[in-house]
């Protein structure tokens, strides 16, 4: 690890003003720290930010939004009461990330600006424009599970790994900034960035910008009944995905009212498919019809790699995740959260 | 850079003076502290073998920088027993075989304590061993640390709803 000042600021005031360029700030350091070990990041100034105050609260309204503090810990949202039941997907990709200690430490703000799991991004010796603009792509032609099939470039192919932001991104969450400009508001759909050209710029987050809070919209609390995360991966549990699906309906009598998909690990971002969810609103669920909107899902994509699987893949998963919120939110959180081996109807080949 | 914290090891307070804000609390704790019970396998946060509690939650003590911990309460595998008499995790561990080498022992006692604590798990195997996969047992004793966290649930329930009788 290389030498860096460290700083304990008390206020987001001072902590915006300890920043200065090649500054990070710290959360739970599950990801910051660990790649300050394998040298891909070397920030000069470490800016502790835990103790910072107001900023560890989960309100939930009676109209279903809701503010979350940037440093609330992925444990504690997850068995949040009020997060449970105003949106069980949330708690359940949470929970399908990572293990308990990680959890413990791990923070949402953090788990918002998490860097891929690229091997070779977090390999200093290898060659990464994400990492180091202009140096060339050595994932290109390496191992090829973690890559990207939607929205990747001739730049970078490494995807976005958070479960969480999986749900957050389909239930219209939208990120608080503070920042030495002011305080701003953005969607989190728009967040993450597509590489391009610039894959360093992973986020739309400015020099020295922090995040303060998590918002969901009203509404978002409506999909509680219908909400499943559908995480696939190479062991049963503490694996990043392959593949997952959040997937969300408000149903409205026999019929699907509104829907909502996003697909995880396909991509730099969370990929959000509305002309699926388009597809999906007004309809009786069927197979035949999760069928069609997991097509939608998976139109467009091309591999980055030897990893054409992951398309077909990515379709099933769709499919499998609809299946879930179709049959409805479970009343206890599965022991296995988001596991294609959880309890449903047999699943049927499609 | 000298940094100072004041922290809580196992019920006693330390005022430490870091020279390097780079020492990671398994560092702290097995190169200068002398408490080498806490165990370094990956230091990467990926096999649990460095799982400590702090302020009564497991944590990998790997990637917990020193320095974060002003004002903290850690817990290792050294502060478990009391006297002559092993923690209830502890005893369960030995009496179910939940080890061969015992390298993982220590994360694995400190990160059960932490999953029985949290409460969720209950005695369900199922949910012990999602609880649990977080500590990575290169021997494969996987049969018996999932029988030693049900038994050692068991007992500390029983013994809380004694304390409460």
């Amino acid at each position: 690890m290389r030498p860096f000042d460290f700083v304990r600021p008390n206020s987001v005031a001072e902590a915006l003003a300890a920043w200065e360029p090649g500054a990070a700030y710290l959360g739970g350091g599950t990801n910051l720290v660990d790649l300050m070990k394998t040298g891909a990041l070397r920030p000069g100034r470490v800016i502790d930010i835990t103790r910072l105050p107001d900023l560890s609260a989960i309100e939930v309204a009676a109209d279903g939004s809701a503010r979350i503090g940037a440093l609330v810990r992925n444990a504690d949202l997850a068995r949040a009461a009020e997060i449970l039941r105003a949106y069980p997907m949330v708690a359940e990709a949470l929970l399908s990330g990572a293990s308990g200690q990680l959890r413990n430490a791990a923070t949402l703000g953090g788990n918002l600006v998490q860097h891929t799991r690229c091997a070779y991004f977090m390999d200093a010796h290898a060659a990464c424009n994400r990492r180091d603009p202009g140096a060339g792509c050595d994932a290109r032609g390496g191992a090829a599970d973690n890559m990207a099939i939607l929205g990747h470039s001739p730049a970078c192919i490494a995807t976005n790994p958070s479960d969480l932001c999986v749900p957050l991104v389909a239930l219209d969450a939208s990120v608080e900034i503070a920042g030495p400009d002011g305080g701003r508001e953005m969607p989190l759909a728009a967040f993450h960035m597509l590489p391009g050209d610039t894959p360093s710029e992973a986020t739309a987050l400015r020099p020295g910008e922090l995040i303060v809070a998590l918002h969901m919209p009203p509404g978002a609390a409506d999909f509680a009944h219908h909400a499943r995360y559908l995480k696939v991966r190479e062991r049963t549990s503490y694996a990043f995905a392959l593949v997952s699906a959040a997937a969300a309906f408000r149903m409205e009598g026999a019929r699907i009212g509104a829907a909502r998909l996003t697909l995880g690990s396909v991509a730099a971002k969370p990929w959000r498919i509305e002309e699926a969810e388009d597809l999906l609103a007004g309809q009786m669920p069927d197979d035949a019809l999760f069928a069609r909107a997991a097509d939608a899902a998976t139109a467009g994509a091309a591999p980055s790699n030897d990893n054409a699987w992951k398309i077909e893949l990515a379709r099933r998963t769709a499919i499998r995740a609809l299946k879930m919120a179709a049959s409805g939110t479970p009343d206890r959180m599965p022991a296995l959260p988001a596991s294609p081996f959880g309890a449903l109807e047999a699943p049927a080949h499609v | 850079m000298s940094l100072s914290i004041s922290t809580t090891i196992n019920g006693t307070t330390r005022d430490i003076a870091l020279d390097d804000p780079r020492v990671t609390l398994l560092d702290l704790l097995r190169e200068r502290l002398g408490l080498s019970g806490t165990k370094k396998g990956c230091d990467r946060g990926q096999c649990g073998a460095c799982t400590v509690l702090v302020d009564g939650r497991r944590v990998n003590s790997c990637l917990t920088l020193a320095a974060t911990l002003d004002g903290a309460e850690v817990t290792t595998i050294e502060g478990l027993a009391q006297d002559d008499a092993l923690h209830p995790v502890q005893a369960a561990f030995i009496e179910n075989d939940g080890f061969q080498c015992g390298y993982c022992t220590p994360g694995q006692i400190m990160s059960a304590l932490g999953l029985i604590l949290e409460g969720e798990a209950g005695d369900d195997p199922e949910r012990i061993r999602e609880g649990m996969s977080g500590n990575i047992c290169r021997c494969a004793a996987y049969h018996g640390i999932t029988l030693a966290v049900q038994s050692a649930t068991r007992r500390m329930d029983a013994e809380q709803k004694g304390d409460a009788a």
